[in-house]
C-alpha cells in the first residue's frame, strides 16, 4: 500500500524532510516509486513565482519535441535547472536520460491575458506536450504551472532520493509545501503518470488507498473537462473531482467531502442545509468515493487539507510544530520530522471532517 | 368400428394431459369443482368385470356403467397444467401432466381463425438467461476491504424524478461561504430501489392489488422500506386516491387513458401526493402490443373505476396521437407536471427495442427538465394478456439496451440525469436481489417488477407454459381473476406478509451483494465488478470476460 506525506511551512524546505518523512514508513510501501511536488518555491526559483516551471522527465527526441512546440507557440525560456543526478551502480531507478525544469514566460500576445487566460493556455500546452511525447514514452510533462515543480521517478524512493541528491538539504532546491508518495503498484502497470501526487492547475491530491468507485468516477469525469484524462491510477479521480467542485464549480472547499463522501440519507434529511446537500448528491453522484482512503489536497493558494472516506478505513495523522505542518499515513513519519512537537495535539481526522491548514498554518478542523 | 373424425380435437391434440388413476379415485368431485376452466369433468365408461358366484370357478362377464373423472377435449376448456387439480385430490389420483406431442399451435388456429392468447409469459425463452450468465466478480481483498454487511450502514435508495446537471444547480454563496439555493429544482424522490409495478386494478383481482398496497404500505410504515407501487393502466380506487397511502403509490397514465377522470376529478380531495407519474409510452412486457383486458375480468367495480362498459379494453401499444418524442415531451410532461404544480416527478416508460436509445438520447437533452426517469420495460414480464405470437416471438431483452442507454448517458456525460429504471422478468429464477444488483452495475438506479410478485402470491403459472391463463378472468389462485369465488381463494394477509418477508430477504441480500465490492451505497455503474462467462456477453456489455 502506498505510502503519502506531506509538508507546509513557513519557511522553505528541502525535499530532504520528505524523504525522511516517508522513509520511516518503509515498511508500507514496496519500493516501486517515489514522487513528490513542490509549491511555493524557494531557491533558484524562487525569483520566477509569477511564471510557469515545466517539470519534465524525458529522451533526447522528447526534449527536442517539447522545445520545439514550446517555441512554436512563443514560450520564451527564461530560466532552466538541470538536477545534478548521481548514477551509481547498484541503484534500484529506471531512470529517464533528461530531467528538465525550465521557466518559461508567456508568448508575446499573453503578456496583458488574465489569470484564466493563462491557466487555460498552459493547461492546454502541458496536454499537447503530453499527447506529442505519448509515443514510445518519449517523455511526461508533469506539470507547467507557476511556482510548482513534480518529480516523479520508477524505483527504489532511497536510491531515487540518491540519484537526485535529494538526501543533502541545500539552499538552492526548496519549498515551502511539499507533497509526496512513496508508491506500492498493485493495480495498474508500472507508469510514471501513476504515481501521485497528480497536479491540475494549481490543484494537487495524492491518495492512499483504493478508490472502488474508479469506474464511475472516471467515466463521468472524462467529460467533464478536457484535463481530466490520463486515469493511471485509480486515485487520480480525487484530484479531478477537487478541481472540478472547487474550481470548475467554484463551490467553496467544505463541499468537496458532501461531493466525495455524501452524507447517508437518514443524516443528511436532518440537515438545515438539506435541500442543497441532496442536489448535489443528486447531481455529483458519480464522483462519490466509496474507499478505503485519505486524500491529501493542496488548493493553488497553498491551503492543504486532508480527509477520508466516510468509514475511515485507512489511518493519516497530522502533526504541527510553531513552523511546520506534517501530514503523513503514519505517526512515525511525523515523528521522524517533527521530533520535538507536542504530540498530544496531533490530530487523528475521522471520517466526517476535513482538516485544513492556511496559509498562516492554522489548522482547522471542518465538521462535514 | 366407428369412423375416425381424424379432424376432431382429441385430449392429445393438447398441451396438457390428465393422468387419471380410478383405482384411487372415490369420486369426492374436488377436483372438477376446483377446475376454473372446466377442464374436466365427470363421464360414464364402460367396464367389463369378470366374476364368479358358485364355489368353483365359474367365470361370468358382466358390464357396468362407472362414472369416472376425464379431460374434456373442447378447445375452449384445454387443461392448463395448473395442477390445482392434484392439490385438491385427497387420494393422489390425479394430475396434469405435459403433453411433448401437442398439435395445439395448429389445432387452435385451424379451429377458431385467431391466434392464441394468454397471460404475459415468453414460453420459447427457457434458455439461460444473460443476467445469469453475469457473476458479481469484485471481491474486495486487503487494499480495498469489503464491508461487513451486518454491521456496516449502507444506503439503498434509488433516485425517481429529474436530476440537474451539477452547473445548472441554482446555487448562490452566501457571504459566510455557504450555498444557498436561489430557486426550485425538479422534485426527485429518493426511493427503495425496486418498485412493484405496474400491474393494474383489472388485471389482478382486488383482493390481489389490495395485498400489495397493503405489503406496501407495511414495508414503509413498519419496516423503514421506501418501496413504491405502479398502479398500471387501470386507475385507482377513489378511496385510496384521497387516503394517505397514495404517498406510496405511483400513479400509471398509458395510452387508453384508463381511470385519469377519476385521478383529475379526485385532486382536489387528495391529501397527499403520489410518489410520481409514470407515463407508458410503449409497452414491452407484452411487446409490441397493447395490453388486452378481457370483458371477462371487466367486471363491475373496473367498469367504475375506468368509466367503461364491459368490453374487452385495449391498451393501445403506444400513444395514439403522440407522433414524436418531442410532441410526446410536451404534451404529456407538460400537463402531468402542470397538473401537480411540479411537485411529482413524471417518468416515461418504454419498450426496451432497436430504437429505445433513440428515444432515450432525445430526452437526455431534456431542455424543460421535466423528464423524471426513463422506464424500460423488457420481454418475459407480464400479468395481461396478449397474442402468443407477440409473447414468443416479439420483443426485446431489457438487458443490453438498458446498458446501451446507461453508455449513451456516460458518452454525453449526463449520467444520473434522467434515473434511468428497468424491468422484463427480473427475478425470474426468484432471486430479484441478484438480478437488481447486477442491473444497478450496468447503470440502472432502480429496477421494476410485476411477475415475481404473482409468484410470490402463489401463481401456479410458469415459463415453461404453464397455466399463463391471466387473460381468462379463470386465475385459478384468484390472482388475476374478477370472479369473485375464485378471488377469495387468495388470502390478502398471506400475500402482504409473503411480499413483505420477501423485501425484506431482499434487501439483506442487496447489501450481502454490496458489502464484498465494499460499497455503501447502491453500485450504480460499477459495471468492473460484473464479471461474465460468455465472451459474447462480456463484450456486449463491456464487462470482463473470465473462463
Ligand atoms: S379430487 Fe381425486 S378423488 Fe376426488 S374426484 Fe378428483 S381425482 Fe377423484
Ligand atoms: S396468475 Fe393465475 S392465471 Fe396467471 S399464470 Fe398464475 S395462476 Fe395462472
Amino acid at each position: 500500500m502506498c505510502r503519502i506525506g506531506a509538508l507546509k511551512s513557513r519557511h522553505y524546505m528541502h525535499p530532504s524532510k520528505a524523504l525522511l518523512l516517508m522513509q520511516s514508513q518503509q515498511k508500507g510501501h514496496d519500493n516501486s516509486g517515489f514522487a513528490m511536488v513542490m509549491q511555493d518555491l524557494g531557491g533558484i526559483f524562487e525569483d520566477y513565482k509569477h511564471l510557469p516551471t515545466l517539470s519534465l522527465a524525458c529522451t533526447d527526441e522528447g526534449l527536442k519535441i517539447a522545445e520545439d512546440l514550446l517555441h512554436a507557440k512563443g514560450f520564451r525560456r527564461v530560466h532552466q535547472w538541470v538536477p545534478e543526478t548521481n548514477p551509481q551502480p547498484g541503484l534500484d531507478i529506471e531512470a529517464m536520460p533528461n530531467y528538465v525544469f525550465e521557466t518559461f514566460d508567456y508568448p508575446k500576445e499573453y503578456q496583458d491575458a488574465s489569470d484564466k487566460e493563462k491557466g487555460e493556455l498552459l493547461t492546454d500546452t502541458r496536454l499537447e506536450l503530453r499527447a506529442a511525447m505519448e509515443e514510445d514514452e518519449k517523455g511526461f510533462a508533469y506539470s507547467f504551472w507557476p511556482d510548482v515543480i513534480t518529480l516523479k521517478e520508477i524505483g527504489d524512493p532511497r536510491a531515487i532520493g540518491t540519484y537526485f541528491n535529494l538526501w543533502e538539504p541545500n539552499e538552492d532546491f526548496t519549498a515551502k509545501v511539499i507533497t509526496a508518495q512513496c508508491r506500492q503498484n498493485t493495480n495498474y502497470a508500472i507508469v510514471r503518470y501513476a504515481a501521485h501526487p497528480f497536479f491540475l492547475q494549481g490543484y494537487t491530491a495524492l491518495a492512499n488507498g483504493e478508490n472502488t468507485f474508479y469506474q464511475k468516477n472516471k467515466e463521468f469525469q472524462s467529460s467533464l473537462h478536457r484535463g481530466y484524462i490520463g486515469f493511471e491510477s485509480d486515485s487520480q479521480c480525487f484530484l479531478y473531482s477537487l478541481h472540478y467542485v472547487h474550481k470548475e464549480l467554484g463551490w467553496p472547499l467544505p463541499y468537496y467531502k458532501h461531493v466525495v463522501t455524501p452524507l447517508p440519507f437518514e443524516d443528511l434529511v436532518k440537515r438545515e442545509d438539506k435541500a442543497q446537500l441532496l442536489a448535489m448528491r443528486q447531481s455529483l453522484a458519480h464522483l462519490e468515493i466509496n474507499g478505503p482512503n485519505t486524500i491529501i489536497g493542496v488548493l493553488p493558494d497553498n491551503t492543504m487539507f486532508t480527509c477520508c472516506d466516510a468509514k475511515k478505513l485507512r489511518p493519516v495523522v497530522v502533526g504541527r510544530d510553531e513552523d511546520t505542518v506534517a501530514i503523513s499515513s503514519e505517526v512515525c513519519g511525523i515523528n521522524e520530522v517533527l521530533p520535538d512537537r507536542n504530540w498530544e495535539v496531533d490530530i487523528y481526522p475521522n471520517e466526517r471532517e476535513i482538516v485544513v491548514i492556511d496559509d498562516n498554518l492554522e489548522v482547522k478542523r471542518w465538521k462535514q | 368400428m366407428e369412423t375416425i373424425k381424424i379432424n376432431d380435437l382429441a385430449c392429445n391434440d393438447l398441451p396438457w394431459k390428465i393422468s387419471y388413476d380410478p383405482n384411487r379415485c372415490t369420486l369426492c368431485g374436488s377436483c372438477i369443482a376446483a377446475c376454473t376452466f372446466d377442464a374436466i369433468g365427470p363421464k360414464m365408461e364402460r367396464r367389463r368385470m369378470i366374476f364368479t358366484d358358485s364355489e368353483t370357478p365359474e367365470p361370468k362377464t358382466r358390464f357396468s356403467a362407472q362414472p369416472i373423472i376425464a379431460q374434456r377435449n373442447v378447445i375452449k376448456n384445454f387443461c392448463r397444467g395448473c395442477g390445482v387439480c392434484e392439490r385438491v385430490c385427497p387420494n393422489s389420483a390425479i394430475s396434469a401432466s405435459r403433453n411433448p406431442d401437442s398439435r395445439f399451435n395448429v389445432v387452435y388456429p385451424a379451429a377458431t381463425g385467431s391466434g392464441p392468447k394468454r397471460g404475459g409469459r415468453n414460453n420459447l425463452e427457457v434458455k439461460e438467461r444473460t443476467l445469469d450468465t453475469l457473476r458479481v466478480g469484485r471481491i474486495s481483498q486487503m487494499t480495498d476491504p469489503s464491508l461487513d454487511a451486518q454491521r456496516h450502514t449502507f444506503d439503498c435508495l434509488a433516485p425517481l424524478g429529474r436530476v440537474l446537471p451539477s452547473k445548472a444547480l441554482p446555487f448562490q454563496q452566501s457571504a459566510e461561504g455557504k450555498l444557498i439555493q436561489d430557486s426550485q429544482t425538479p422534485p426527485v424522490h429518493w426511493i427503495y430501489p425496486v418498485i412493484i409495478g405496474d400491474m393494474s386494478i383489472g388485471a389482478l383481482s382486488w383482493r390481489m392489488w389490495e395485498a400489495i398496497a397493503m405489503a406496501v404500505a407495511y414495508l414503509n410504515e413498519e419496516c423503514g422500506l421506501p418501496v413504491r407501487m405502479c398502479s398500471g393502466e387501470g386507475g385507482m380506487p377513489v378511496r385510496l386516491l384521497k387516503s394517505k397511502y397514495l404517498k406510496y403509490m405511483i400513479l400509471q397514465i398509458a395510452s387508453g387513458h384508463f381511470g385519469w377522470n377519476r385521478i383529475i376529478q379526485a385532486m382536489p380531495d387528495m391529501v397527499e401526493d403520489p410518489a410520481g407519474v409514470l407515463i407508458k409510452i410503449g409497452q414491452g412486457a407484452k411487446p409490441g402490443d397493447g395490453g388486452l383486458l378481457m370483458a371477462a375480468k371487466v367486471a363491475e367495480h373496473i367498469q367504475a373505476i375506468r368509466g367503461v362498459p364491459r368490453t374487452d379494453l385495449l391498451s393501445p401499444p403506444n400513444h395514439q396521437g403522440l407522433y414524436s418524442i418531442e410532441e410526446s415531451v410536451q404534451k404529456m410532461f407538460l400537463s402531468f407536471n402542470a397538473a401537480f404544480k411540479f411537485r411529482v416527478p413524471v417518468a416515461i416508460k418504454v419498450a426496451a427495442s432497436a430504437t429505445s436509445v433513440s428515444v432515450f438520447n432525445n430526452l437526455v437533452r431534456d431542455p424543460y427538465n421535466i423528464v423524471g426517469g426513463f422506464f424500460l420495460d423488457g420481454i418475459d414480464g407480464g400479468t395481461g394478456a396478449a397474442h402468443d405470437i407477440s409473447l414468443d416471438h416479439s420483443g426485446h431483452p431489457s438487458v443490453s439496451k438498458l446498458r446501451d442507454c446507461y453508455l449513451a448517458a456516460v458518452a454525453q456525460g449526463r449520467q444520473g440525469q434522467i434515473p434511468l429504471w428497468a424491468a422484463g422478468g427480473l427475478g425470474k429464477n426468484g432471486n430479484l436481489a441478484a438480478d437488481a444488483f447486477k442491473m444497478m452495475c450496468l447503470g440502472a438506479n432502480g429496477v421494476f417488477t410485476g411477475k415475481l410478485i404473482l409468484q410470490l402470491a402463489g401463481c401456479l403459472g410458469n415459463d415453461l407454459g404453464r397455466c399463463n391463463a391471466c387473460n381468462t378472468g379463470l386465475c385459478p389462485a384468484g390472482i388475476t381473476t374478477q370472479e369473485p369465488v375464485l378471488a377469495k381463494r387468495l388470502d390478502p394477509e398471506r400475500v402482504a406478509e409473503n411480499i413483505v418477508n420477501y423485501f425484506l430477504g431482499m434487501d439483506m441480500e442487496l447489501r450481502k451483494l454490496m458489502a464484498p465490492i465494499g460499497n455503501s451505497a447502491l453500485p450504480i455503474g460499477r459495471s468492473d465488478c460484473l464479471i461474465s462467462t460468455d465472451k459474447a456477453v462480456a463484450d456486449r456489455l463491456q464487462v470482463q470476460y473470465v473462463c
